[in-house]
């Protein structure tokens, strides 16, 4: 057991790189691989006794790579057929596709942990479907660490099995990573080039980007199903800059943004269920339905805010209040490259620096106000300039560690006394500017897909995790689907909760003030307003 | 509440009426409510150093320093927003308009940012500021800077709009919007500002507060009912002096609140005399003339009415500069008495 389990974590270390970028080469690949599955029909032979059919095949035992002439015969616990006949599917040997084509069997890797249950020997069954051709490519194509591509059930199966003898202990609980450098402006020294990311805090960004993207995803689905309506502005593609500024910050700072605002209401101790319904204008609204899309509340986050701009003076007025009442509280404020144009926040920079208020302004800059891009939007599109006399940093928006790493820079200037200070984060949204809005008109499908495939958030932070043995691709899948039935829970509440009764309808005109009466659309109907 | 004082003092402290202008009923109006409440402070152009553009501030920030009474740059737009950001937060800010003329630069942090949001956030986020400022016409300030508000901001659900006439108004209904926890739009006037009135020890109090919503009846009559607020009702009363001589008695409601609008304390008066005249500064379409002759019409008093309610108002111009033009552009005197004896069919 000890044995299979140092060879295991030698291979992984072993084949483990940064980020998963370097590419381990074919034959130690393959020697990894064939170690594993030498420990695993080893183990199996150990704990599970069987045919003689089911002899580990010999060349196990050294390390040269495979021939493609080499025969296995297949292993299968307790596989009464004794089913050695040809399989199509050939694992084992990466070393080229003429020799995947020509392999007739492949070892399964059977190993059972210990108390082999008849659905793990079931899943061996499983193991014996057909590989599709493009599999077999995209296995051809991809020579990676060997737990980070398993191409089929098989190795998968394995995989699996093999996952659950591991413990916790095994897993790195920390790791550092190199962060892109920011651009800075008037700022003598930015964050730093390296971020620390322990295991809890990896998996904790990891669920929660997930959840926002689900959650965006889901409304994107509601709202083509005409059960959301109004505006929608939807957050995926930009997790990283929610997760991160709140990874930068405490809950008892503050925080205000644009329409924007699902992912931030999130962060900032929204549920899933709330958020939902309140875009489908429910009674469990955050806002009991009458806010809508953009007008979410939370403690210290004051939504939401409809009108572009308009939010970043509210903000330094949030920021006056924490300095005011010395409580060592920080605002942040956020607005996008299309708002970056407002004289509003030019007057706000202005009396913020004046002020020395504690204010950390973010421009989220995703490359299009609606649908105008940057240049043709802004005779500087160099944001984190714009503040002129305020110190800026540009961050990479789409690495939630950069982001982290930067906000805490931004917040530590705050804090200190400094005054304002300014991000600019780049960052893609993947969908238009609104549910309205195709998003192709104005940019190409070429350049999202781009964004997608190099730049995901959620995918950057996962390669990381698991390259560097920080996760397991089983646990985060774990994640993902109890991500996916929380999503699909708050859309089933979003989509059933009753809509908000009549007589909410004046209710909330005033705070703290006796209830009064308000004209209906005639004279003859007085409705009743309570505060 | 009696002291025991020897009586010839309290004679005196008896007959001696305090005379107090508008200005400085506001002013201490302000300075007590800074006092009692940490969370309040003031912010605007020139209301520190400068004491005030029309010395409405006077010693404020002599007594309370920087952090209480702030000096703005010139930016309606961001100010305003900063002191309604600051409201969302907890603190009780007064943000002064020089004019109410420049409000138009913020009214969207007015409307949108601070009106709407208590209603928008379902009652999650409230919004304690005051905004105020001078409103309407002046003395030879032309187009620009002589306009009336009152019509604009008494159209929004999620505010309070007042309109102080005396000195007591002022210092009672300033009280009430810094405590309101809602957001107040604050009218003065700046004709009004020097004119001293009678102030009674009750209206000197601390805690004397006049309640937002609520008519005030400054003369009692029994032949129409005058409508009127801030200085016009300076004019009501003047017109009514001079038609007491000939046997017309008016009634002359201070309306003190905008919005929300004491429509019962003008209904109960119809009743009584069967005439209605409103009389306001302001600009004629869809002004608070306007709005109450509709709900006049639509409530109960319409039966009561022996002629048709109409209005006096503003010109329907902009504001010209030449003495004789500014003067014909606002209602005075004559223009009302012409008004209530066509409506008296006298």
């Amino acid at each position: 057991m000890r044995k299979m389990l140092t060879i295991i974590s030698n291979v992984l270390r072993g084949s483990a790189s940064r980020n998963g970028a370097e590419l381990v080469s074919e034959s130690s690949t393959l020697r990894a691989v064939l170690q594993l599955l030498a420990v695993q029909s080893e183990y199996a032979n150990l704990t599970y006794p069987h045919d003689h059919d089911l002899d580990p095949p010999s060349l196990l035992k050294d390390t040269q790579p495979l021939s493609p002439s080499v025969e296995y015969k297949a292993l299968g616990s307790g596989q009464s057929s004794g089913d050695s006949g040809p399989h199509d599917r050939p694992l084992t040997d990466v070393a080229s596709s003429e020799a995947i084509a020509q392999k007739e069997s492949y070892v399964e890797p059977v190993m059972t942990s210990g108390s082999s249950t008849s659905e793990e020997l079931s899943m061996v069954t499983l193991v014996k479907e057909r590989i599709s051709e493009r599999e077999k490519n995209i296995f051809e194509k991809i020579i990676s660490p060997v737990i980070d591509v398993p191409p089929s059930p098989a190795l998968n199966t394995g995989a699996r099995v093999v996952v659950s003898a591991r413990t916790y202990a095994d897993f790195t609980p920390q790791a550092t990573f190199d962060i892109k450098k920011c651009d800075l402006h008037k700022l003598d020294e930015g964050p730093p080039l390296q971020a620390v990311l322990s295991r809890e805090e990896g998996l904790q960004y990891y669920r929660t980007m997930q959840t926002m993207r689900r959650m965006e995803l889901k409304a994107d689905q509601l709202y083509k199903q005409k059960i959301i309506r109004g505006f929608c502005h939807l957050y995926d593609g930009q997790e990283a800059c929610a997760v991160g500024i709140e990874a930068g910050i405490n809950l008892s700072d503050h925080l205000i943004t644009a329409y924007r605002a699902h992912g931030y209401t999130l962060t900032r101790g929204g549920t899933v269920r709330e958020i939902m319904a309140e875009l489908t204008g429910r009674r469990g609204g955050i806002a009991k339905g009458k806010g809508g899309s953009m007008h979410m509340y939370t403690k210290h986050f004051y939504g939401g805010n409809g009108i572009v701009g308009a939010q970043v003076p509210l903000g330094a007025g949030v920021a006056l209040a924490c300095k005011y009442l010395g409580k060592n509280e920080l605002c942040v404020c956020l607005y996008g490259d299309g708002a970056a144009n407002q004289g509003q926040i030019f007057e706000t920079y202005n009396m913020a620096s004046l002020w020395k208020l504690p204010c950390i302004f973010i421009c989220e800059n995703n490359k299009y106000g609606m649908g105008t891009s940057v240049e043709r939007a802004a005779a500087s599109t160099d944001y984190y300039k714009r503040g002129d006399f305020i110190p800026g940093l540009r961050v990479d928006g789409m690495d939630v560690l950069c982001v982290r790493e930067a906000t805490k820079l931004a917040a530590e200037h705050c804090r200190s006394g400094k005054g304002p200070i300014l991000m600019e984060l780049q960052t893609y949204r993947y969908h238009g500017h609104s549910m309205s809005d195709p998003g192709v008109s104005y940019r190409t499908r070429d350049e999202i897909q781009e964004v997608r495939s190099k730049s995901d958030p959620i995918s950057m932070l996962k390669d990381r995790m698991l390259s560097n043995n920080m996760a397991s691709v089983e646990e985060l899948k774990e994640i993902d689907v109890e991500v996916r039935k929380e999503i699909e829970d708050a859309a089933q509440f979003a989509t059933t909760d009753p809509e908000p009764p009549l007589d909410d309808l004046c209710n909330h005109i005033f705070y703290n003030d006796p209830p009064m009466e308000v004209r209906g659309t005639n004279p003859w109907t007085k409705l009743k307003s309570v505060s | 509440m009696t002291a025991p004082v020897p009586c010839d003092i309290c004679i005196i402290n008896s007959i001696l009426l305090l005379q107090v202008t508008v200005r400085d009923a506001l002013n201490q109006a302000m300075d007590e409510e800074l006092e009692r409440d940490e969370r309040v402070f003031l912010l605007g152009e020139e209301v520190a150093q400068y004491d005030g553009a029309y010395k409405v501030s006077r010693g404020l920030w002599k007594k309370y320093g920087d952090k209480r009474i702030i000096d703005t740059p010139i930016t309606e737009m961001g100010f305003a927003g900063i002191a309604v950001g600051a409201a969302m937060a907890g603190l009780r800010p007064i943000c002064e308009f020089m004019t109410f003329n420049f409000s138009m630069q913020a009214i969207d942090q007015v409307i949108n940012s601070a009106a709407k949001t208590y209603y928008m956030s379902a009652g999650l986020q409230s919004v304690p500021i005051v905004f105020r400022g001078p409103n309407g016409a002046s003395a030879g300030v032309a187009a620009q800077h002589s306009q009336c508000f009152a019509a604009w901001y008494g159209h929004c659900p999620g505010l309070k709009v007042v309109s102080p006439w005396s000195a007591e108004d002022a210092r009672g209904l300033l009280k009430s919007a810094i405590r309101d926890d809602n957001p107040v739009v604050f009218l003065e006037n700046e004709l009004m500002y020097g004119v001293p009135f009678e102030m009674s020890e009750e209206v000197q109090s601390k805690d004397f507060l006049i309640p937002i919503g609520k008519a005030k009846i400054e003369r009692q009559g029994t032949h129409i009912t005058l409508v009127s607020h801030s200085r016009m009702v300076s004019l009501c009363l003047d017109a009514a002096a001079v038609l007491a001589k000939e046997g017309i008695e008016c009634e002359v409601i201070n309306m003190r609140t905008i919005r929300p609008l004491d429509a019962e304390a003008i209904e109960t008066s119809i009743m009584k005399t069967n005439h209605l005249v409103t009389v306001e500064g302001g600009w004629p379409q869809f002004g608070i003339g306007a709005e109450i002759l509709a709900r006049i019409m639509e409530g109960p008093a319409f039966n009561y009415l022996d002629s048709p309610a109409v209005r006096v108002t503003g010109v329907d111009i902009p504001m010209p500069y030449a003495k004789i033009l500014e003067d014909n552009s606002v209602p005075q005197i004559k223009d009302i008495i012409f008004s209530i004896k066509k409506t008296l069919n006298v």
